[in-house]
C-alpha cells in the first residue's frame, strides 16, 4: 500500500438543545452508518471502530456499539480525551490502519441531551476519591468556565488586556456560522458590543466567550489509501498528527499561559512536513474565546503574547486571509460535548472535499485541526491536505 | 465536601489543628500538593510531611458570579484561586472576605481554616486564604 490513510466520509447531526428519546448507541449508530453510507462504504466493509466512553456506558463501549451496529472488527477501541477525543480518533485511526490492525476504521461521536439539563456535558458519576472531588470539588473549581477563566485572567496580567480580541474571535466566527445551515446561531449575527456587554459569568469570561451545551453526533470514517481511492468522496490524507497531555486540573498545569499545544502541533508539523504559512484553514477547538487566542500563539500562527494584535490584523472568516472555524466553531456551531470537537473535523474534511456551500475556503491545500480537552489538559493535534 | 482516604488524612488532620501541611520527598526534596503515594518528580515512595508557613501570593483567580455548586450558592460572588505558597506549591483554594473586584493576581495571602459540617454528622476543616495587609 502506498499514500496516507485519509477521511474518506463524514456525517454530522445539527446540534440541538433536546435530542429527544435518542440514546447515546441510537445516536452513535445513526451517525456512523450515515458516514459510511457518505463514503459509499457498507457496515460489512468496516473493521474498525473508535468510539468514547458514554455517560451510560463507561466500559466494553467498542463491542457494545459493534454488536449494535452489526460490525466485525479487528480494532476497537474507546478513546479518553475529552473534548481533544475526536482529533485522538484520527492518528489512532490511521496508526492501527498502519500498522495493519484495521484497514477501514470508523471514528464515532454522540452524545445526547435534554433540555431539562443545566450545564455542559452529561451528569458524571457521583462519588469519588480523586484529587479533584477531594482539593477542588470544596472550592467550586468543578466546570470548566471556572478553569479556564483563571487561565485567561493569568494571561491578562502577563500580556495585557484580551477582551476585545476575544469579542472579535466570537463575532467572526458567528460571521462564519451564517454559512453553515447547520450552525445553532446560523443567522444569528453579533457585534464586538454584543459580546463585551454579555453577562459576566467568572471573571474575566462573559457568556459570549462560552459555548453552548447542545446534544449532538458526527462521525467520520478513515480507510487505508487504495481503499480511500475507491471511495465515493474525494479522499482528505492524514498528514501529520500530534498529542501531549500535561495535567487533569489547571491548578497542576506545567504553565498557565504556554501551553501542551505547543509539543502536540509542533509534532502535528514535523510529521506533515509543511510550515504554519501553508495551512489555509485553522479549525481550532475554542470551548471559549481565550482558548483560541492560546491555540494560535501555541500552535504557531503568531508570538506568544501576540494573539491579540494576530487577530486585530487578520480577517478570520472563510473568505479572509486566515479563515478559522468556518463552521463557526463550537461558540456559534453548538457546543455537543466530545462531538463538538469533532465539528472542527468534519469542517477540515468538507472543506477539503469542496463541499462547504456558501463558506468555501478557495484554493485550499492544508487545515490544520487542534483538539483540546479538559482545563487545556489533553491537546490532540493533525494535518489534512488534500490527494495528490 | 473532601472524604479523606488513608494517604490524605494527614493533610486534613493538620487543617484541624489550623496547621497547612504538604509533602516533602526524602528522595529528591520537592515540596508537593495534593497528596499522592508517589513523588510527581521522581517517582520515589518516600513522602514525608512538612508544615509550611502558609502564606503566598495569588497566581491566578476567577469570581464565580454564578454558583458553580449548589452549596455555593449562598457565597455568589465567590473567588475561586490558585495560591502559590511561599514554599512553592499551588493549590486550588479561596479567598474570603474580600472586594471580589479590587482582588489583583500576586496579592499576598496568609491561610485560614473554616470548618464545615458532613451528610455523616462529622464535620472537616478546610484551608481558605485572607488578604495578607
Amino acid at each position: 500500500m502506498t499514500g496516507r490513510p485519509a477521511v474518506v466520509g463524514v456525517a454530522e447531526l445539527a446540534p440541538v438543545r433536546d435530542t429527544g428519546d435518542a440514546t447515546e448507541l441510537s445516536l452513535s449508530a445513526t451517525i456512523g452508518t450515515a458516514a459510511l453510507a457518505d463514503a459509499g462504504f457498507a457496515p460489512g466493509d468496516v473493521d474498525g471502530l473508535l468510539t468514547h466512553p458514554m455517560d451510560t456506558l463507561a466500559r466494553l463501549v467498542p463491542s457494545t456499539l459493534a454488536e449494535y451496529m452489526g460490525l466485525g472488527l479487528s480494532y476497537g477501541d474507546s478513546v479518553d480525551l475529552g473534548g481533544a477525543s475526536a482529533v485522538g480518533m484520527l492518528w489512532r485511526a490511521a496508526a492501527a490502519i498502519e500498522a495493519g490492525m484495521c484497514s477501514v476504521c470508523l471514528c464515532v461521536t454522540a452524545v445526547p441531551r435534554s433540555s431539562g439539563q443545566t450545564g455542559g456535558g452529561p451528569t458524571r458519576r457521583a462519588v469519588d476519591r480523586s484529587p479533584y472531588r477531594e482539593f477542588e470539588v470544596p472550592y467550586g473549581n468543578i466546570g470548566a468556565t471556572e478553569g479556564y477563566a483563571m487561565i485567561a485572567m493569568r494571561y491578562q496580567h502577563e500580556y495585557g488586556d484580551t477582551a476585545v480580541a476575544r469579542a472579535r474571535i466570537a463575532v467572526a466566527q458567528r460571521e462564519n456560522a451564517a454559512g453553515h445551515p447547520k450552525a445553532f446561531f446560523s443567522g444569528k449575527p453579533l457585534t464586538v458590543e454584543d459580546v463585551m456587554a454579555s453577562e459576566l459569568i467568572a471573571d474575566p469570561l462573559r457568556k459570549l466567550d462560552s459555548v453552548m451545551p447542545t446534544g449532538g453526533a458526527a462521525a467520520v470514517v478513515v480507510a487505508r489509501a487504495d481503499i480511500a481511492r475507491a471511495a465515493r468522496q474525494a479522499a482528505v490524507p492524514i498528514l501529520g498528527a500530534g498529542e501531549a497531555i500535561t495535567h487533569k486540573t489547571i491548578t497542576y498545569a506545567p504553565s498557565m499561559t504556554d501551553t501542551a499545544i505547543r509539543a502536540s502541533a509542533d509534532r502535528a508539523f514535523a510529521a506533515a512536513g509543511i510550515g504554519r504559512g501553508q495551512v489555509g484553514l485553522a479549525s481550532l477547538y475554542d470551548c471559549y474565546t481565550s482558548t483560541v487566542l492560546l491555540t494560535l500563539e501555541d500552535a504557531g500562527f503568531c508570538p506568544k503574547g501576540g494573539a491579540a494584535a494576530f487577530v486585530d490584523a487578520h480577517d478570520l472568516t472563510w473568505r479572509g486571509d486566515f479563515p478559522l472555524n468556518t463552521h463557526g466553531g463550537q461558540l456559534s456551531f453548538g457546543q455537543a460535548d466530545v462531538a463538538g470537537g469533532m465539528s472542527h473535523v468534519t469542517e477540515a474534511v468538507l472543506q477539503l472535499q469542496r463541499r462547504a456551500e456558501g463558506r468555501q475556503v478557495r484554493d485550499l491545500e492544508f487545515v490544520f485541526v487542534n483538539g483540546n480537552g479538559g482545563i487545556m489538559s489533553e491537546q490532540a493535534s493533525v494535518v489534512l491536505g488534500v490527494a495528490r | 465536601m473532601p472524604h479523606p482516604s488513608p494517604l490524605t488524612e494527614p493533610f486534613w488532620a493538620a487543617c484541624r489543628r489550623r496547621e497547612l501541611m504538604v509533602q516533602r520527598c526524602e528522595a529528591c526534596g520537592v515540596l508537593a500538593f495534593y497528596p499522592r503515594s508517589t513523588c510527581p518528580v521522581c517517582g520515589s515512595t518516600a513522602l514525608a510531611w512538612q508544615p509550611v508557613s502558609g502564606r503566598g501570593s495569588l497566581y491566578t483567580f476567577t469570581v464565580a458570579r454564578r454558583p458553580t455548586h449548589r452549596r455555593l450558592a449562598g457565597r455568589v460572588p465567590y473567588v475561586i484561586a490558585v495560591v502559590e505558597l511561599d514554599e512553592g506549591p499551588h493549590l486550588t483554594s479561596t479567598v474570603v472576605d474580600v472586594d471580589v473586584d479590587a482582588l489583583r493576581i500576586g496579592a499576598r495571602l496568609v491561610v485560614d481554616f473554616e470548618q464545615h459540617p458532613l451528610d455523616d454528622d462529622t464535620d472537616i476543616t478546610i484551608p481558605v486564604f485572607r488578604v495578607d495587609d
